[in-house]
């Protein structure tokens, strides 16, 4: 009995964030589709349930949440006794364990996701829906991008995923965009040692390949 | 409890975010000044706290911390006994509101907020370069959607995350602080309950202390 909905399409790496959330935490989910090419993200109805416009959208029998990192945050919170019990630091960790993936998963949206997400948009999105690509963007989120990948190979030299021993959500968030990045340049992640052998790892995971499965699962 | 120490600026908008915080909890705090003109924050001893070589840091014992919204919350979480409850970790349905808003906040105000106030104050202030009135009109222009989704949301909610002040409101502070001192800040003349919930806020005697150590043009 499903009573969590996400709204949206696995294709977006936002939407395709809380499904590996809730796949690593074994939670039943329904996933409704919102069909962006006919504008229905920025209909009267789903700005009810998400008033930027955006997806994904979650809802269960207690509330609405929105934004990504939300979502999972508040998928942890509500299952804990459910799947994977490390996403948000593990219950005998306490506070520095929830602290650190804190500060990671804020790397990640502060840092990570701003050049990661304007190369998806330029590698991948523009060639779908026939944009036209501009190599200055390309070249300057390229540098940003090195720079930010630079600190985690230096991080996970010395750590086995970002906030410590355990893969939480500091690491899941990053599966999105890095998966269509090192589709299409995989020499950003694995040309560095650790960060390939992270990228290696936490890309492998069974949640996470449901998910990709999701992805190329033909529509209708 | 001994207090922590914040390695910042108390003009440095995510370092006055962290303040913030800690004055809302009435910690003992120590602020270290790094001195970034001079390139502080990128040498090995700051690199070592925050190897994006950026400020805020913070040390409490033998624990480090980046990110001020990461900060933010280790400080309300280790205070709370202090009674000051802007998180609201007892309560499912709060608490992932608070996220939610806290999350808008990142991903949506800033981004917006944040190349006006580079662009129109830092960048003549700080570097004496030459604000981007193209960034800055672009900037505008996503700030005043979102201030229509906040305009909405602050109609039906005393505050962002409910009817209860929390990190989420507190987390829009400091660019919004410096929105006030440029031309720009008549923006939110438009958005009434923006406004009224930006006057509340800013009333707060956290607020007016650490405003006090901030730019004032």
């Amino acid at each position: 009995m499903a009573s969590v909905t996400v709204y949206g399409t696995p294709l977006s790496p936002a939407v395709s964030r809380v499904l590996a959330c809730l796949f690593e935490k074994d939670v039943d989910f329904k996933l409704a589709p919102v069909d962006m090419a006919k504008g229905q993200h920025k209909s009267p109805d789903f700005l009810k349930l998400q008033p930027f416009g955006q997806v994904p959208a979650f809802q269960d029998e207690l509330t609405t949440v929105f934004e990504s990192r939300a979502i999972c945050k508040y998928i942890c919170n509500k299952y804990p006794e459910k799947g994977n019990q490390t996403l948000m630091g593990g219950r005998d960790g306490g506070l520095l364990a929830q602290t650190s993936v804190d500060q990671w998963l804020e790397a990640e949206g502060q840092s990570f996701n701003p050049p990661s997400s304007a190369l998806v948009f330029q590698l991948a999105f523009a060639p779908m829906f026939g944009f036209k690509q501009d190599p200055a963007a390309i070249e300057q989120n390229e540098a940003k991008l090195a720079n930010v990948l630079d600190v985690y190979d230096r991080r996970l030299g010395e750590s086995k995923f970002l906030a410590g021993d355990d893969f939480t959500l500091a690491d899941l968030a990053h599966l999105p965009n890095g998966h269509i990045l090192v589709s299409k340049n995989e020499d950003l992640f694995m040309s560095r040692k650790n960060v390939g052998r992270w990228w290696v790892e936490i890309s492998a995971r069974p949640a996470w390949k449901k998910v990709v499965e999701m992805q190329n699962a033909p529509l209708g | 409890m001994a207090g922590v120490k914040i390695y910042g600026k108390p003009i440095s908008t995510c370092t006055a975010r962290v303040l913030l915080c800690l004055e809302e909890v009435g910690a003992e705090y120590q602020l270290v000044s790094i001195n970034m003109p001079s390139g502080e924050h990128k040498g090995p001893a700051h690199l070592a706290r925050n190897p994006f070589g950026q400020i805020p840091a913070l040390e409490d014992g033998d624990l480090v911390l980046f990110e001020s919204r990461a900060i933010s919350k280790y400080v309300l979480r280790k205070y709370k006994e202090s009674g000051t409850d802007l998180l609201k970790e007892g309560n499912l349905a709060e608490s992932a509101m608070v996220e939610v808003w806290l999350e808008a906040e990142s991903q949506q105000y800033n981004p917006a907020i944040s190349p006006i106030v580079w662009q129109s104050l830092i960048v003549p202030k700080m570097y004496g370069g030459t604000p981007d009135q193209a960034i800055i009109d672009s900037s505008l222009e996503k700030l005043k959607k979102v201030l229509e989704v906040y305009e909405a949301r602050l109609s039906k909610s005393k505050y962002l995350a409910g009817n209860f002040f929390s990190l989420a409101d507190l987390s829009h502070f400091p660019f919004t602080r410096y929105l006030m001192i440029t031309p720009y800040a008549s923006v939110f003349e438009s958005y009434p309950h923006v406004k009224a919930w930006w006057e509340d806020i800013t009333s707060r005697p956290a607020f007016k202390k650490v405003s006090a150590g901030m730019l004032d043009s």
